[in-house]
């Protein structure tokens, strides 16, 4: 009887290797590579996904760039963009503080994190009723008596966006300060202790110790949220299906292959994202680097 | 002078803590609280007022069953089991492999996995979709499994980095017995990545129970409704009735918040780990 453990090392080492690694390869190239190599094929393409393709050169990308319809609701993606800085200023504060004594620590951790483990949808619904016209938020402020600043949440295309990213701040804050506490925990106690004979305040500890302890985490969380507003799409997508001026380059995209059926446009849409995601990431891993 | 500053550091900081607290509860507590309100309660009270009758649960019958939770609840179930067992074993066998062998291509294979995280699964699906379909995988769960093992490629970093720290002199011992590389693996590799498994089931359990578009956009048949998806359903025909809405909101994150409760340093220390890329 064929038994494996029979044969030498060096046929099995051939044998695991590619058996092991077919699965998991085939997924890969399937999933993730194919989908990006066809869809820079199909961005130059008019293709509606029944018809034949017809090759247009680069009729689509002059179409997003051109056509300010497209292009423009990248003026969206800054307000994701302004807010991931609050994000993270907002999570290294709550780090900080609680990674030094405090009462309740855990309880603090705990509540600040949840929100991050929520479902989506659920977040969605959550702050629509936040929102709404005298809903959660308006409650708060007529307690408070700040009645007069009281607006239409979501009803004013000035505002959607701010009340939106803020939702996405709500959202994602507690992950980045969840590895925020951790990276401020792996710094030895030893150098505050030293820190605070020689007579340096919370302060000085945090701008000396802490920040540069924790920089490269900090840069790294910051690529991850940058690309992250940049492809905004569920939250806007959930809570307003893109109305009223919240449309994010994702929802367009989206909207633009799978609802209106041009997926040669989609696609170059899609492409143009995609190499944006990927610049700003190798230029900040770059960045990130060389200090 | 010295005792003053300390009192306004300390009100300083808790100050922001309860700030930081309260907004992050109030969203839900509002939630909750017209979860359990009848339609006339709901339109009469604050947001912020309680309930006037905690055992009115009619709400959270009818988000339940009108709603479709159930089958939400099996399919996520069957969805997460298929994935995290799926995730486990590709992910651990291709670790195994770029780890403890040096091949022609095993470092091109290494950066591949790599590259394949710079890309937001999101750009992709105008592509993505064309290849379920033409897998015959459209309206089936199978899409979603298939895309979470295909393009969720966390687990294979998560034990990459963990199989650093098991020593290859455990191998080297176990083959002066005559074991074969797939019992190394299976009897030696496997059981010590048990917490790097922790890890990555909690990731994965996170990122695919709250996951909307995969199964909005690949599993749009209602018998394949999942968590999201049934409760985004609510959306047009419940406009009106923000009660039964908020109980299905509550019926979504309580699975959530029991995990929570009972796996928090497990979640803690699986985020922090499945995080470092």
């Amino acid at each position: 009887m064929f038994r494996f453990s029979k044969l030498s090392y060096s046929a099995q080492r051939r044998v695991v290797i590619f058996s092991f690694s077919l699965i998991p390869v085939v997924l890969l190239l399937t999933f993730s590579y194919l989908p990006v190599f066809n869809m820079f094929q199909y961005s130059f393409t008019d293709w509606d996904g029944f018809s034949e393709m017809e090759f247009v050169g680069i009729e689509n990308y002059i179409t997003i760039f051109t056509n300010p319809e497209y292009f423009s609701v990248f003026k969206v993606s800054l307000y994701y963009f302004v807010a991931t800085f609050f994000q993270m200023g907002i999570a290294l504060y709550f780090a900080t503080i609680l990674s030094y004594q405090v009462r309740f620590k855990n309880f603090f951790k705990g509540v600040l994190f949840f929100p991050f483990l929520l479902n989506g949808v659920a977040i969605g619904f959550m702050f629509l009723l936040f929102f709404r016209p005298e809903g959660t938020l308006d409650t708060i402020l007529h307690a408070l008596g700040l009645s007069e600043y009281i607006k239409l949440w979501l009803g004013n295309p000035d505002i959607i966006n701010i009340s939106l990213a803020g939702t996405s701040i709500w959202r994602y804050m507690g992950f980045n300060f969840l590895i925020f506490l951790g990276a401020i925990s792996s710094i030895d106690k030893e150098i505050y202790e030293a820190a605070e004979i020689d007579g340096a305040n919370k302060w000085h500890q945090f701008r000396y110790i802490i920040l540069p302890g924790i920089k490269m985490i900090v840069s790294l969380n910051l690529i991850l949220a940058i690309s992250g507003a940049l492809s905004a799409f569920e939250i806007p997508y959930i809570m307003t299906g893109g109305s009223n001026g919240s449309e994010t380059f994702v929802i367009q995209t989206v909207d633009t292959a799978f609802k209106y059926g041009k997926i040669g446009l989609g696609s170059g849409m899609a492409v143009v994202l995609l190499l944006i995601v990927i610049v700003v990431t190798v230029m900040q891993r770059k960045l990130v680097k060389e200090d | 002078m010295n005792a003053l500053k300390k009192t306004l550091g300390a009100v300083v900081k808790y100050g922001s803590l309860i700030i930081g607290a309260v907004v992050a509860i109030i969203p839900i507590i509002a939630i909750f609280f017209a979860s359990f309100k009848t339609s006339g309660e709901y339109t009469t009270t604050g947001p912020l007022t309680p309930p006037e009758d905690w055992t009115f649960i009619e709400n959270y019958i009818r988000a339940f069953t009108e709603g479709n939770m159930l089958t939400g609840f099996l399919n996520i179930l069957i969805i997460l089991f298929a994935a995290i067992i799926g995730s486990t074993l590709t992910g651990s066998m291709v670790a195994f492999v770029l780890n403890r062998f040096d091949f022609r291509g095993s470092k091109i294979l290494i950066g591949a996995f790599l590259l394949a995280t710079l890309i937001p699964a999101v750009t992709t699906q105008v592509a993505t979709f064309q290849i379920i379909e033409g897998l015959g995988a459209f309206n089936t769960r199978w899409a979603a499994i298939l895309l979470y093992l295909g393009t969720d490629i966390i687990a294979v970093y998560i034990f990459l980095q963990f199989m650093q720290s098991i020593s290859v002199s455990l191998d080297e011992s176990a083959m002066l017995d005559g074991a074969s590389y797939v019992d190394i693996y299976t009897r030696i590799i496997l059981p010590l990545l048990k917490p790097a498994i922790v890890t990555v089931i909690i990731v994965k359990g996170v990122n695919v129970y709250n996951d909307f578009y995969t199964p909005f956009l690949y599993m749009p048949k209602s018998d394949l409704h999942v968590i999201s998806t049934a409760l985004f359903k609510f959306k047009g025909p419940y406009g009106s009735e923000w009660e039964v809405i908020c109980a299905g909101v509550m019926i979504a994150i309580i699975p959530t918040l029991i995990a929570f409760l009972a796996l928090q340093k497990y979640i803690y220390n699986g985020l922090t780990q499945g995080s470092v890329k």
